[in-house]
């Protein structure tokens, strides 16, 4: 790895003095189970680490009547054992599929937000984007099903966006002046990078994502990861669902694809398929099949849409209480 | 001269029962140290170079920049301008450096201009390999029961005879099967710390054979092999790939006497993958024919893979596997293939050879709509290893075992629930597993202590256990009272820990030793107690004369009685030797075993996700040392089977020849959540602990994949063709797709 400076403010606005305006330049490190391995492999080769664990107003869980809110160094496991997180299946069971307890002791929910795409050629040093043609004629097997035209043919890494977007989060972002503060939707966090330079998140090089806010608003919600094994390895694809059902008929509906596009993907159409029906296997299937239409495979992982129709029906099944039909 | 025999059958106090590992606290606790922990004063850490390219030229190569890196203390180059690079990861230079990040920092910084050739991965497609002219010669494998005429052109009978058989046969089977490339992926990466002292090499090296690395690096480093201390007293694992000195292990010897400082030396993980050995892949295309019955009655087949940069191939010798009928045709092609080189892989060949031809077996059950046990064990007609009774005996175990009577359906005809269908499947394999050539000292030290002192290895299976078995049981004492000294090149010469030789080895020399160092001790006591010799015995801590245990003394007091004198004594068993006096076989150890594994798993017909339910592996094994270890191999050997039936492969990308999930995230394994129920049962009549002691290292790792296979195709009812069974492979064969 290459040699940094080292930072470890105690403060957020001393986290904004010590970021740097140039990308590259300034890593944040909050668990570290991400950012340590892409520097051990000079994929990141970052001159400053900034530490931001030691900035206690990043640390914890907050709730009141509207909503939940986390702050960005929280660890997963915190989080899973959290009571007012409780009404967030969806948000618990992804924590749980991790299946590392490594990974969810050691990682935060504002690293799985901004981790890096697991695509194995940015993760052998090809580049993100100037492996698009090598992806496109190489092994896609887990690329991406939507979002993919442009160079960008990676999937979003998030385990934990699909149940936060689904839910309608928030996040609090500071930077780059001291004072500078400011509230969005955590799906308008995400972006689908045209630049190398450009990140998988709007965040600039020196902003800092501090909290994530899940606000309170009834829905039933589930996420369904399609696994290949119960380790820690990245589900082939995952969805999230979150409905608000009145009797018996969905009324309003979010459902959100996971690692199948660069970004969290919001499926409109599956939302259209299920609103105004109510949830049986044959209108979460239906919903399923919506999901997929738009969908256009890479030349190597034409099953993963078949995979998305599946984790689709099966997150809506599983937000509202059903049984999935499968494992 | 002992008379060197196992105690009889039921006597025995010591070997055969369940013991904790000698070693277990320490591993546990992490007191044990392996290679990877040996930091002497004044460390350096050397990173190495690899290939980024699957195949190049090196055009020019410039340490220097790497030299001026702070911290780098020395840089060397393993290759030069001209050399050719055949795959990713092939090592170019080393660089030691005051830190680990220090060194990979100089290893980035080091100039290597390429010439990129083309390069060839593809190890699937027999036609673009052939068209690439990447094929080489393969072998054959043809029998016929019926002659040809002395004017008979031979392969023209043979492909008459062989069509006529297809023609005549009830049923014709053909398929597809396949097995990719797997790597070894030790936890442990290849590497070791190297230290001068007084001119001599002390290597600490992570190796599956101690005693006979020493010359591989002394050759190179133009010293003897008595300069040279191999040390090793634990291993991260190692699975055939660890035998060797390698190209970085003798650099780290040359950066040690370069620099005057100890050297580490460890692979990174993406280069133990890359670098450090791989499997063969294989895959088999076949014509089989049988009678109504299921019985197979004539097999024809193609098959190919590689092996990576040099030729090689999955033996058609051991194809079909286990069951050779008499009328078959097996050709094989080697595809050469810009990928890192083959290293012998637990059982090599048997794996892929059972996963490329039991699954015919299997299909032909479901063709003719019959029980696949039933037509695994009619075909046991074809069974040429002498254990066909003991398979039908195994089979029969197995089946009890699993609940295969009540749970079978014919293949894809199971109940249904949910998306989820169920399936079982069989298969069986067969290993040698005789003892390897070992010396050991045994001594007894007038204090009552007792040791074992021998140049082997214990690679994580449990031999230091085994061997104070062995030496506890020869004098009537408990294992904890048993010092065993291994893991250095200096002790007596033992041989390298492959081929499931160990056990047989290890329990040979240490008996003999035993029993030889026994009888000196015995003829110190004798006049003590007023008897000779022969009339005393070892048992339970005490010498005592036979029949009248209160004419005895306590171990410690009889051993006061050898004053200054140690008995030390030799015991040595040389590999297939026989007895010097009789001609006859030894009675301590043997060779051949068989198993019989059967796999209960669990589909998602809709994300072609395969559950392991249950597995059952019955194993025969001669006489049982250390039980719980025994067992242990069979449990590791499963999962490791589950993890290529279903998990791991290496992943090359066909357009920049790169191995793509060289990477424990990228690399699938099963965690404990994906084993399911594993079974283990020892098969062991009398008859069986009679034969003496037989490795099982391996023979439970080779029949998984079938067996997985076939209970996949029962669930499903299609061939999942190629393993592993990832869920990609399972949706596209239900589609109708080859996958």
């Amino acid at each position: 790895m290459k040699s940094f400076e080292y930072s470890a403010p105690r403060d957020e606005a001393g986290v904004l003095s010590v970021l740097s305006a140039e990308a590259g330049h300034t890593e944040i490190l909050a668990g570290g189970t991400d950012l340590i391995g892409l520097m051990k492999k000079f994929i990141v080769t970052p001159d400053r680490v900034v530490n931001i664990k030691e900035v206690r107003s990043l640390r914890g869980i907050d709730a009141d009547s509207e909503g939940v809110t986390i702050g960005a160094v929280t660890n997963l496991d915190d989080i899973l054992e959290s009571p007012h997180l409780n009404e967030f299946p969806s948000v618990q069971q992804a924590i749980r599929n991790m299946s590392s307890p490594q990974l969810q002791a050691q990682g935060t929910i504002g690293g799985d937000l901004c981790q890096r795409p697991r695509c194995w050629f940015y993760r052998n040093g090809y580049g993100r984007l100037a492996a698009a043609s090598l992806i496109a004629d190489g092994d896609n097997r887990f690329h991406a099903i939507f979002g993919n035209e442009g160079a960008a043919k990676f999937v979003s890494a998030s385990r934990l966006a699909p149940a936060l977007v689904a839910l309608g989060a928030e996040v609090r972002i500071i930077g780059p002046g001291s004072q500078d503060e400011l509230f969005m939707p955590l799906a308008s966090l995400f972006q689908t990078p045209r630049t190398e330079w450009q990140r998988e998140t709007v965040l600039e090089p020196n902003q800092l994502l501090t909290h994530i806010r899940i606000p309170r608003q009834g829905a039933a919600n589930g996420t369904y990861e399609v696994r290949h094994g119960e380790g820690p390895d990245y589900p082939l694809v995952a969805a999230s669902a979150a409905l608000r059902v009145e009797s018996g008929i969905v009324r309003q509906a979010a459902i959100v694809l996971g690692q199948v596009a660069p970004t969290p993907w919001f499926s409109a159409d599956a939302v259209r398929a299920i609103v105004g029906r109510p949830v049986t296997e044959v209108t979460a299937d239906a919903a399923g099949e919506a999901a997929i239409a738009t969908a256009t495979p890479l030349s190597g992982n034409g099953y993963k849409v078949q995979l998305a129709k599946v984790a689709v029906k099966r997150a809506i099944l599983s937000a509202a209480g059903l049984e999935t039909g499968g494992f | 001269m002992a008379n060197y025999v196992w105690p009889k059958f039921g006597t025995a106090t010591v070997i055969g029962k369940r013991h904790d590992r000698v070693d277990g606290v320490a591993k546990a606790t992490g007191t044990a140290k392996y290679a990877y922990d040996i930091n002497p004063a004044g460390m350096i850490i050397a990173r190495l170079l690899g290939s980024p390219h699957a195949h190049a030229k090196i055009k020019s190569i410039d340490l220097s920049p790497a030299k001026k890196v702070p911290g780098v203390v020395e840089a060397v180059a393993l290759k030069k301008a001209d050399d050719e690079l055949l795959f990713q990861g092939e090592e170019i230079a080393v660089v030691a450096a005051e830190s680990e990040a220090a060194a990979a920092e100089g290893v980035a910084a080091i100039k290597v201009e390429y010439e990129v050739l083309p390069h060839f991965v593809n190890d699937t497609d027999l036609a673009a390999a052939k068209a690439a002219g990447m094929t080489g010669k393969g072998g054959k494998n043809i029998s016929l029961a019926k002659e040809p005429g002395d004017d008979d052109d031979e392969d023209e009978f043979t492909e008459k005879e062989i069509n006529r058989l297809l023609k005549e046969s009830a049923v014709v089977v053909e398929g597809e099967y396949g097995i990719h490339m797997i790597t070894h992926m030790c936890l442990e990466p290849h590497g070791s710390t190297c230290e001068w002292k007084d001119g001599k090499l002390v290597a600490h090296l992570s190796t599956q054979n101690v005693s006979g690395t020493g010359p591989q690096f002394a050759g190179p480093l133009g010293i003897t092999a008595d300069d040279v201390t191999v040390h090793c007293d634990y291993i991260g694992g190692g699975f055939g790939s660890k035998f060797a000195a390698d190209t970085w292990g003798v650099a780290c010897a040359e950066l040690s006497k370069k620099t005057g400082r100890p050297v580490k030396l460890m692979l990174d993980r993406d280069q133990e993958l890359k670098i450090a050995g791989n499997r063969p892949s294989g895959f088999l295309k076949c014509r089989v024919g049988a009678d109504k019955n299921g019985v197979i009655t004539v097999w024809d087949s193609e098959q190919w893979g590689t092996a990576g940069a040099k030729p090689g191939v999955v033996s058609e010798k051991v194809v079909p596997y286990v069951y050779e009928p008499k009328n078959r045709r097996v050709i094989s092609h080697t595809i050469k293939t810009n990928r890192g080189l083959v290293r012998a892989w637990r059982a090599p060949n048997h794996p892929q050879a059972c996963a490329m031809s039991q699954t015919a077996i299997d299909d032909i059950a479901a063709k003719l709509g019959l029980n696949s046990l039933d037509v695994f064990k009619r075909n046991l007609v074809h069974v040429a290893n002498g254990k066909a009774e003991v398979y039908a005996a195994q089979m029969d175990v197995a089946a009890r075992l699993i609940g295969w009577n009540d749970k079978w359906h014919l293949h894809g005809k199971g109940p249904k629930k949910g998306s989820i269908v169920e399936g079982l499947g069989l298969a069986i394999h067969t290993w040698g597993g005789g003892g390897h050539t070992s010396k050991c000292t045994i001594r007894i030290s007038p204090d009552g202590g007792v040791s074992s002192t021998l140049g082997s290895q214990d690679l994580g299976v449990g031999t230091r256990t085994a061997i104070a078995a062995v030496v506890a049981e020869t004098f009537g004492l408990t294992i904890d009272d048993v010092q065993v000294n291994m893991g250095n090149s200096k002790y007596p010469a033992s041989g390298p820990s492959g081929g499931s030789t160990t056990i047989g080895g290890v329990s040979e020399s240490n008996r003999r030793g035993s029993l030889d160092a026994l009888d000196k001790l015995l003829a110190v006591v004798a006049p003590k107690l007023g008897v000779t010799a022969d009339q005393l015995e070892a048992k339970g801590g005490r010498i005592q004369v036979v029949g009248s245990p209160s004419k005895s003394l306590g171990w410690k007091e009889a051993c006061s009685l050898l004053g200054m004198n140690a008995i030390e004594a030799q015991g040595e068993y040389v590999r297939g030797s026989k007895d010097a006096k009789t001609g006859a076989d030894s009675k301590l150890s043997n060779s051949q075993v068989g198993g019989v594994q059967m796999a209960e798993v669990a589909v998602d017909l809709d994300t072609g996700v395969v559950k392991m339910k249950k597995f059952v592996a019955v194993q025969d094994v001669g006489t049982i040392i250390a039980r719980k270890q025994a067992e242990s191999q069979v449990y590791g050997s499963v999962i490791m089977g589950i993890a290529y039936a279903l998990f791991e492969e290496q992943i090359m990308d066909q357009a920049s020849g790169a191995f793509v999930n060289c990477e424990i995230a990228d690399y699938k394994l099963p965690r404990l959540g994906d084993i399911g129920d594993i079974v283990v049962e020892m098969y062991e009549p009398e008859s069986e602990y009679n034969r003496g002691v037989v490795g099982i290292g391996e023979p439970p790792v080779i029949a998984p994949g079938a067996a997985i296979s076939n209970a996949v195709a029962n669930a499903i009812g299609v061939r999942v063709s190629t393993l592993p069974m990832t869920p990609q492979r399972v949706l596209e064969a239900l589609k109708g797709r080859k996958a």
